[in-house]
C-alpha cells in the first residue's frame, strides 16, 4: 500500500519518457542507423561525458571535504550562488564562459598582457570546461549533503581518538562520499551525454557533436521521427545500462542515528590553508563567468528590460513553483517505492531507480514532438502548453530529486526503520512524524534544485509555445535571435536571480539550523 | 419569438457564435517572426485593421522546424498559411503536396527571376561575413583571399544540420564550387574557431570578440546602424557572389478559410506588410515599399551578384554538401 504512489509514479515517468517514442515511431522512417560519422560522434560523446563526469566528481569530492571542514561568514550565501550555473540557459552559459575563458576572454586578456598566448578553448577541452562549471555545484552539493549526514559523535570519537587523516577519510568521509558518488557520476554524465548547444558552441566544430544533434536533425531537416525515435531509445538505452552499473557501485554508509548534534569538525583547524585555497579556486571558477554574466546583465537592466520580461518571469514562476511541487511528490513516492524493494527485491529496486534517470536522456525535441502528435488527435496541443510544460519538467528534475531524497531516505529506514515498526508507526504518522522532519533539509535543497532547474530549461515550450506565451529562457532567446544581446543578458540575470532567490528560500525552509 | 430562439441558440452555442463572429486565419512561422521584436506583432494588428477577422500567427522554432511541423500534422493541419520556408527547404515542402497555388502573379523586386506558383516570397536578403571594422581593417573579399589568409583570421559559423543560415552557406558554397566544395571547405577549416546551433549564439560569440567574422546576412550591419547608431560593424562583400535566402510564404491546400488567406497573402506583398520587414525581420522586402528602404539601412548588392541554386536542385545536392562539409570540418 505504502508502495502504490511509487508504482503510480513509475508509470507516469515511463509514460512521459517512453511514450511519446510510440507516435514518433508510428510515422514513416527509420533510415538506417549508424554510418561512420555516427560512431565518430558516439565516441566523442563517451569521450567528453566520462572526462566531464569525472572532473566533476574529482573536483566535487575535493571541495565538498573542504566546504565541510570550514565554517565561515557567507557560507550558505555561497553554497546557494555556486549553484546558479547549473540553471543558466545553454546560450548565456557559453556568452559567459567565453567571457572568461574564450580568446577574448578576461584570462586570455590578462595572458596577453603576460606576453604569453590567448587561450583557444574550442573543442574538447571548452566543452569538458563547459560541463564541470555547470555541474560541479551539483556533485559539491550532493557530496556535501553526505558528509554533513555522518552523525556528528563520529567525528568527535575520531578527534578523541586521535585518528590520521587518512583513517579519518577511510573510515568515515569515503563511506559517506560513496554514498553520493555513482550516482552524482551518472547525473554529470548523462547530462553532458544530451547537451547540445554546449558542445556544438565550444566543440568547434561538426566532430564535437552529440546523439541529440542526430535526433534534431532527424525532426527537422531530414523530417524522420522514426529515427528519431531510434535515436531517442539509443540514447535510453545507454542511460539505463550505465545507470545499473553505477548504481551497483553506491552502498549506504550505515553509520547508524546519532543524537542530531550540532557539527563541530574538530579538524578543520589543521586544513585551514588548504581548504581556503580549494574553496577560493572553487569560488572564482565558479563565480567569475556569472561575474561577467552579472556586468552585462546590469547594462541590460539599466537600459531597461522589455515590457514581455514581466509576463514571461510571472509563467515561469508558476511553471517552477508547480514542476518543482509534483516533481517532489513524484520524487518522495518513487523513493519510497525504492527504498521500500531495496532488501526484498534488491534487483527489481535498481532497476527502478535506473529508470529514474531516464528522464536525463530524454531529448526534448523527440519528447516535444511525440507528446504533440499524441495530444494532438485529443485536444488542441497549445492549449494544453502550460500542464504539459510543468509535467515534464517536473519528470525532467526528478533524476535530481530522487538522487537528493533517496540516500535521505533509506537512511531514515536503516535508522529508524525497525524502531518505527516497534512502536507500530505506520501510514501518515510515520511519514508525518518520522520520515518528513528527517527528509526536510534535502527535501528543501531537492525542491529548490527542481524549481530552479525548470525555472532555466527550455525545453517542450520552445515546441509547443503559442507566441504569446513565453518563459524567461524563451525570451532571451527572441532576444538574442533579434540581435538584442544586452536586453537578453539582461533578462538572464533576472532569470538567474529568481532561481536564487527560490533557491535560498526552498533551503532556508528544509534546514532550521546550520549543518550542510 | 424569432430573436428569443436566436438568442438562446446564441447563448447555447457560444464557440459557434463566436467562430461565426471573425474568421481565424491561423499563419504557421518561425518563432522569431512572431516574437515582440519580430514582424509578427504590427504585421497583425496591421491586417486585423482591414481585414475583419482574427489573425493568429503560431510560432516553431525555426524554418525548418515549421516544415516538420506541417509535416508532422500533415493534411489536417490547422494552418491556412505557412510563412517562413526559405529556398532550400522549398523542394521538400513541395513534394509533400500539402500546399496549394498562391494565384497572384505579383510585380517583386528580388535581384533574381521568381515565378513559383506555390512559394511566394515575402523577404529576401544575402548571406554575408559581419566583421568590425575597428577589429579587422583589411577583411577578405572573397572565398580565395579567406582561403589563403593567415589562420589566425577567425570565423564563426552555424551548424547545417541544425541552422538554416547554416545550411545557406554550405549551399553558397557548393553553388560556385560544385565538386570543389570539399576542397574549400578543408582549406577554409583552419579558420573556423566553432560552429553552433544556431545564428544567435554565433552572433553572440562574434559580437563577445571571440572571432573575426561570423556567418550572417548583408543587412546586419544595419541593425547596428539603425538601432544602436552603432556604424563599426560590416559585411564583408565577396567577389565570387552571395548566396540568398529567399524567405516564402504558401497558402495551405487544406485552407480552412482559401479566400482569406488569399487576401492575406495580396497584403503581405503591400506596402503596409513590407514596410514593417527592414527593421524587424533585418531583410529586403520582397517588393520596396513606396516610400524606399529606410534611412542607414543596407544597399542592396550590385546585380549578379546574387548566388541562387535553383530550389529544386536542392534536395539532390544537399546530402552530398553535408557529408562533404562534415568530413572536412571533422579532421
Amino acid at each position: 500500500m505504502r508502495l502504490l504512489p511509487g508504482w503510480i509514479g513509475l508509470a507516469a515517468v515511463l509514460a512521459l519518457t517512453l511514450g511519446p517514442l510510440i507516435p514518433l515511431g508510428l510515422q514513416a522512417g527509420a533510415a538506417p542507423g549508424f554510418g561512420g560519422p555516427e560512431w565518430g560522434a558516439l565516441r566523442f560523446t563517451l569521450l567528453q561525458s566520462g572526462l566531464s563526469a569525472g572532473l566533476s566528481c574529482l573536483g566535487g569530492v575535493v571541495l565538498a571535504r573542504a566546504l565541510s571542514r570550514q565554517r565561515f561568514p557567507g557560507r550558505r550565501l555561497l553554497l546557494s550562488v555556486m549553484g546558479a550555473p547549473f540553471i543558466l540557459p545553454a546560450i548565456v552559459a557559453v556568452l559567459a564562459l567565453s567571457a572568461v575563458w574564450g580568446r577574448s576572454g578576461i584570462l586570455s586578456d590578462v595572458l596577453a598582457a603576460l606576453g604569453l598566448g590567448r587561450l583557444d578553448i574550442y573543442g574538447l577541452p571548452g566543452v569538458v570546461l563547459a560541463h564541470v562549471f555547470f555541474n560541479l555545484p551539483l556533485v559539491t552539493r550532493l557530496v556535501l549533503q553526505e558528509l554533513a549526514a555522518v552523525p556528528a559523535e563520529h567525528w568527535r570519537l575520531a578527534a578523541h581518538l586521535g585518528l590520521s587523516r587518512g583513517t579519518v577519510f577511510r573510515y568515515i568521509e569515503w563511506p559517506a562520499i560513496r554514498t553520493a558518488l555513482p550516482g552524482a557520476f551518472v547525473l554529470v554524465f548523462l547530462l553532458s551525454v544530451t547537451s547540445f548547444a554546449v558542445v556544438l558552441a565550444l566543440g568547434g566544430g561538426p566532430g564535437a557533436a552529440t546523439l541529440e544533434l542526430e535526433i534534431y536533425q532527424a525532426l527537422s531537416f531530414d523530417f524522420d521521427p522514426g529515427r528519431a525515435a531510434m535515436l531517442a531509445l539509443a540514447q535510453y538505452a545507454l542511460c539505463l545500462s550505465l545507470g545499473l552499473v553505477a548504481l551497483r557501485l553506491a552502498r549506504q554508509a550505515g553509520f547508524g542515528p546519532g543524537l542530531d548534534l550540532a557539527l563541530t569538525r574538530l579538524d578543520g583547524a589543521a586544513y585551514r590553508r588548504a581548504d581556503a585555497l580549494v574553496i577560493g579556486l572553487g569560488g572564482l571558477f565558479l563565480l567569475t563567468p556569472l561575474a561577467m554574466l552579472a556586468a552585462r546583465g546590469v547594462e541590460g537592466l539599466i537600459a531597461g528590460l522589455p515590457a514581455a520580461t514581466w509576463p514571461a518571469a510571472r509563467l515561469s514562476l508558476v511553471v517552477a513553483l508547480s514542476s518543482s511541487a509534483l516533481g517532489m511528490a513524484l520524487a518522495l513516492a518513487m523513493a519510497a517505492l525504492i527504498a521500500g524493494l531495496r532488501r526484498a527485491a534488491p534487483a527489481r529496486a535498481r532497476l527502478i531507480e535506473a529508470a529514474g534517470f531516464l528522464a536525463l536522456t530524454a531529448s526534448p525535441f523527440a519528447l516535444g514532438a511525440g507528446i504533440f502528435l499524441a495530444l494532438r488527435p485529443v485536444v488542441d496541443p497549445f492549449a494544453l502548453a502550460v500542464p504539459v510544460l510543468i509535467a515534464v519538467n517536473a519528470v525532467m528534475a526528478l533524476p535530481f530529486s530522487l538522487r537528493i531524497l533517496l540516500p535521505a531516505l533509506e537512511r531514515v529506514e536503516a535508522d529508524y526503520g525497525r524502531l518505527a515498526a516497534s512502536l507500530g508507526l505506520a501510514g501518515w504518522s510515520r511519514l508525518r512524524y518520522l520520515t518528513l522532519p528527517r527528509l526536510r533539509r534535502p527535501a528543501g535543497f531537492a525542491a529548490g534544485l527542481a524549481a530552479a532547474f525548470s525555472m532555466g530549461d527550455l525545453g517542450v515550450i520552445a515546441l509547443f509555445a503559442p507566441p504569446d506565451l513565453a518563459t524567461l529562457p524563451l525570451a532571451i532567446h527572441r532576444l538574442m535571435g533579434a540581435y538584442r544581446m544586452q536586453a537578453a543578458m539582461g533578462v538572464a540575470l533576472m532569470l538567474v536571480g529568481l532561481c536564487l532567490v527560490i533557491f535560498v528560500v526552498f533551503e532556508r525552509l528544509g534546514a532550521a539550523d546550520d549543518r550542510a | 419569438m424569432r430573436q428569443l430562439f436566436l438568442a438562446l441558440l446564441s447563448a447555447l452555442l457560444p464557440f459557434a457564435a463566436a467562430a461565426q463572429d471573425r474568421p481565424v486565419l491561423t499563419v504557421y512561422t518561425y518563432d522569431s517572426f512572431v516574437s515582440d521584436w519580430g514582424p509578427g506583432p504590427e504585421i497583425e494588428k496591421r491586417f486585423e485593421a482591414v481585414c475583419d477577422c482574427d489573425l493568429q500567427f503560431v510560432g516553431s522554432g525555426d524554418g525548418a522546424a515549421l516544415l516538420a511541423r506541417i509535416r508532422l500534422e500533415g493534411a489536417n493541419t490547422r494552418a491556412d498559411i505557412a510563412l517562413g520556408l526559405d529556398n532550400n527547404l522549398i523542394a521538400e515542402a513541395a513534394a509533400t503536396g500539402l500546399f496549394a497555388p498562391h494565384g497572384l502573379s505579383p510585380k517583386l523586386d528580388l535581384p533574381v527571376a521568381w515565378d513559383d506558383p506555390v512559394f511566394l516570397p515575402y523577404d529576401w536578403g544575402h548571406f554575408a561575413f559581419v566583421y568590425d571594422s575597428t577589429k579587422l581593417a583589411d577583411p577578405p573579399d572573397s572565398f580565395a583571399a579567406l582561403m589563403a589568409a593567415p589562420e589566425s583570421l577567425k570565423i564563426i559559423i552555424e551548424d547545417p544540420r541544425s541552422s538554416t543560415p547554416g545550411l545557406g552557406l554550405v549551399m553558397w558554397i557548393k553553388a560556385i564550387y560544385g565538386d570543389e566544395a570539399g576542397a574549400v571547405w578543408r582549406r577554409l577549416a583552419p579558420h573556423i574557431l566553432t560552429v553552433t546551433k544556431g545564428w544567435s549564439e554565433a552572433y553572440g560569440l562574434f559580437l563577445e570578440g571571440e572571432a573575426d567574422m561570423v556567418l550572417s546576412y548583408t543587412t546586419s550591419p544595419a541593425y547596428h546602424r539603425i538601432a544602436e547608431g552603432d556604424d563599426t560593424k560590416r559585411a564583408a562583400i565577396f567577389s565570387e557572389g552571395h548566396g540568398m535566402q529567399i524567405e516564402v510564404a504558401a497558402l495551405m491546400a487544406g485552407a480552412k478559410h482559401p479566400d482569406l488567406a488569399r487576401r492575406f497573402l495580396r497584403f503581405m506583398l503591400s506596402d503596409a506588410f513590407q514596410e514593417v520587414i527592414p527593421t524587424t525581420n533585418w531583410m529586403f522586402p520582397a517588393v520596396t515599399p513606396a516610400a524606399g528602404l529606410p534611412e542607414g539601412f543596407a544597399e542592396p548588392l550590385p546585380a549578379g551578384a546574387s548566388i541562387l541554386l535553383p530550389p529544386e536542385k536542392v534536395p539532390a545536392l544537399r546530402k552530398a554538401a553535408l557529408a562533404e562539409w562534415r568530413e572536412a570540418l571533422s579532421r
